[in-house]
């Protein structure tokens, strides 16, 4: 298994094009992914929800965090995906035609919720007309805005272990409870690991964490699982508007480069992609993802690197230190004082 | 534009970040409006994702992995003073630092140990040999070191209070040969032990610890040298403890000097370690190693017994204080998203992308 980390090539850091090779696969298939397409999440958490399902994954917890309709927070031992929601004051900048609404009378339209087939009424989840929640201005759906402004933009953003070309976690890890698998991914083998959590603050992505009651440290899988008989894992299954995408790097590399260029060309500045790029700190994320705004917005990093960049130059300055150590050691036993025993 | 809406007045609540608008986070104190203009100035503003770390901070306790990068420190540089003791005839010397470095690594272990979330699956730290894992090549150092500082502190004790019977002279003087060479050994992988703990520490993606990886080996050399000076000086008699004296000097200075060399180096990931605790630690543990230092340098002149307690005692806590200070101050960069994001935002405005 990928244990013994070879000097050869970028086995450490920077662009490493065959991942499994590497990590003493000869014969590897494919490495697998995640694009996540952030522009067309719809923020339904059907992917949290199949992830814990099909993952047996523990409750942690349901909170009302005053965080948008985030209520699971950050990733975690007990979050293996995680939808970010953002609310911005900001335009939608018009860059998809024809979908202002303007001249639309949502009111009018919510007041005949189930008076026509189009719109659901008795048996459906919507309340009937005339029935407003409790609170509610009078005889009104209350609107986005209380204040009138209709330039709210909600960005919303499923977030994921990266699966690091160098992954930092892998490198630390002291047991070999992490590996590489044939996939290109990262998993951690729950019946190896003995909790010494160095993995957790080894991640750049503030990914993987500690169960607290097992000791034991867990982060996605890319359901290793369902890949080994060829299925694709439950969260892009379960996505209903194909912004989690799964499929072979390359061609993910390649869908993505095209979308980008087409929400450029439809006058979406914002959209960039994050984490596709080989050359970058973690040599490239097995998941990545296409960003409306800044990384850091999303609560991810915006330049991460591999720690283990620098590992040789930290043994190095440790062994200087250590003889350093040795020299002082030497000069206290060497150097008599001046004044006699 | 003003900031994004996401917090919304009037819930109240402690959840930290509730009133900071997405999109436009401004860090604890610098807060300023306007994202439309996307500043490359980093420390004006950064944005989060409602100000929540963007690292998980490390699942380590205070007490076991502080402790036991001290006790490692105090260990490793025992070792050599107990080697420079037996080299240099001065047994009086070498005797307290075998016992301690034994005794200090016992407990590290310990520690070590507690600290993991399935202790019986210690053992899995020698499955592997990483050397990408600080920790796996930690585990194997210990695995040579630890018998080696048990077995000079065992023929010590033997040799001493004469447990090996009424044995001939012969069987006696071929035990502490053998005690000998294993006070050499534990010597020859003390400083591996007192150092490495700092590229444990650093290796990390938590920003207090890692930016100051060329300079952190040095601090913890410098410390463990003043710890187990201290305990020599402590220990032993004032007329064998010179060494112990100059090196309890010679570590302080190192630790002090290193110490303000990597906070100068390390930019904003400086900043934990002048905050709340780690402040208050750090401090202490300058004013101690500096007391220590001066107490040894007395002791050295008074030949007074007391005296040598006293910087015993304030060059150990000193040296505590120290790696307390360190891991507390690197958990509170992993908990504040500006110490991840800053830098970075940094880095890429410096490669002008
Ligand atoms: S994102 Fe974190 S947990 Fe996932 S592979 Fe990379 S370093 Fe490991
Ligand atoms: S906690 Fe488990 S997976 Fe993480 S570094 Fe330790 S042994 Fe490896």
């Amino acid at each position: 298994m990928g244990d013994g980390p070879e000097a050869r090539g970028n086995q450490w850091y920077g662009p490493q094009p065959d991942v499994a090779g590497a990590s003493g696969y000869p014969d590897a298939p494919p490495r697998m992914g995640f694009f996540t397409d952030t522009s067309v999440c719809i923020g339904c958490k059907a992917c949290e929800v199949a992830c814990k399902e099909w993952n047996a994954v523990p409750e942690d917890g349901l909170e009302l965090t005053g965080m948008s309709y985030d209520n699971t927070q950050t990733l975690g031992a007990d979050t293996w995906r995680h939808v970010a929601f953002i609310e911005q004051s900001k335009p939608f900048g018009g860059q998809e035609p024809g979908v202002r609404h303007e001249d639309t009378d949502v009111f009018a339209a919510a007041a005949r919720l189930g008076t026509d087939a189009s719109s659901p009424g008795p048996g459906a989840t919507a309340p009937p007309p005339g029935q407003a929640p409790e609170g509610a201005p009078a005889g009104q759906i209350s609107p986005l805005s209380p204040d009138g402004r209709t330039e709210l933009r909600w960005l919303m953003s499923s977030d994921v272990c990266k699966h690091c070309t160098h992954a930092a976690c892998l490198d630390v890890c002291p047991t070999g409870a992490l590996f590489r698998t044939e996939f290109g991914t990262v998993v951690v083998q729950s019946d190896i690991c003995n909790g010494c959590g160095y993995c957790v603050p080894a991640c750049p992505y503030g990914v993987i964490d500690q169960r607290k009651d097992d000791g034991r440290v867990w982060k996605c899988t890319l359901c290793y699982d369902r890949l080994g008989v060829g299925m694709e894992p439950a969260c892009a299954k379960a996505c209903p508007t194909d912004s989690i995408q799964f499929g072979p790097l390359d061609e993910l590399r390649e869908r993505a480069a095209d979308r980008v260029a087409r929400l450029h060309a439809a006058g979406v500045a914002d959209a960039r992609l994050y984490g596709e790029d080989p050359g970058d700190g973690v040599g490239g994320d097995g998941a990545f993802f296409l960003l409306l705004d800044e990384p850091e917005v999303y609560g991810l990093p915006p330049d991460p690197v591999v720690t283990t960049r620098d590992l040789p130059d930290m043994w190095r300055h440790a062994a200087l230190a250590a003889v350093t150590l040795v020299g002082l050691a030497v000069g206290g036993f060497a150097c008599r004082p001046r004044r006699a025993r | 534009m003003s900031g994004a809406d996401a917090g919304r007045g009037g819930a109240g609540g402690g959840r930290p970040g509730r009133e900071a608008p997405t999109g436009a986070y401004a860090g604890r104190r610098r807060r300023r409006r306007g994202r439309g203009e996307r500043s490359m100035v980093p420390d004006a503003s950064f944005s989060s994702y409602y100000g929540k770390p963007v690292l998980n901070k490390p699942t380590w306790k205070a007490l076991d992995i502080a402790g036991y990068l001290y006790l490692g420190g105090l260990a490793g540089a025992s070792s050599l003073l107990a080697a420079g003791g037996e080299l240099t005839g001065r047994p009086r010397l070498a005797a307290p630092a075998k016992l301690g470095a034994a005794g200090a690594i016992s407990l590290s272990l310990a520690a070590l140990v507690h600290d993991l979330g399935r202790p019986t699956r210690f053992l899995n730290m020698l499955r592997v040999f990483k050397p990408t894992s600080p920790m796996s090549v930690g585990s194997w150092i210990l695995v040579g070191y630890a018998p080696l500082t048990m077995a000079a502190a065992a023929t010590e004790v033997a040799v001493r209070y004469r447990l090996l019977g009424s044995t001939a002279a012969e069987v006696a003087s071929r035990y502490r040969l053998l005690g000998s060479a294993a006070t050499l050994g534990a010597a020859a992988l003390g400083p591996a032990v007192a150092t490495y703990t700092a590229v444990l520490l650093s290796d990390t993606a938590v920003p207090s610890w890692h930016e100051g990886y060329r300079q952190l080996p040095f601090v913890f050399a410098g410390s463990a040298a003043a710890a187990a000076s201290g305990l020599a000086l402590a220990a032993a008699p004032t007329s064998q403890a010179g060494p112990a004296r100059r090196t309890a000097l010679l570590g302080a200075a190192l630790e002090l000097g290193a110490f303000q060399l990597m906070r100068r180096r390390m930019g904003i990931a400086a900043e934990p370690f002048d905050q709340g605790r780690p402040r208050i630690l750090l401090r202490a543990s300058e004013a101690l190693t500096v007391t220590g230092a001066a107490l040894a340098l007395l002791s050295g002149r008074l030949r007074d017994r007391r005296v040598a307690l006293a910087a015993g005692a304030a060059l150990l806590t000193g040296s505590a204080a120290l790696r307390f200070g360190v891991f507390h101050a690197g958990v509170a960069s992993a908990e504040d998203p500006r110490y991840t994001v800053v830098p970075q935002r940094e880095r890429l405005a410096a490669q002008g992308s």
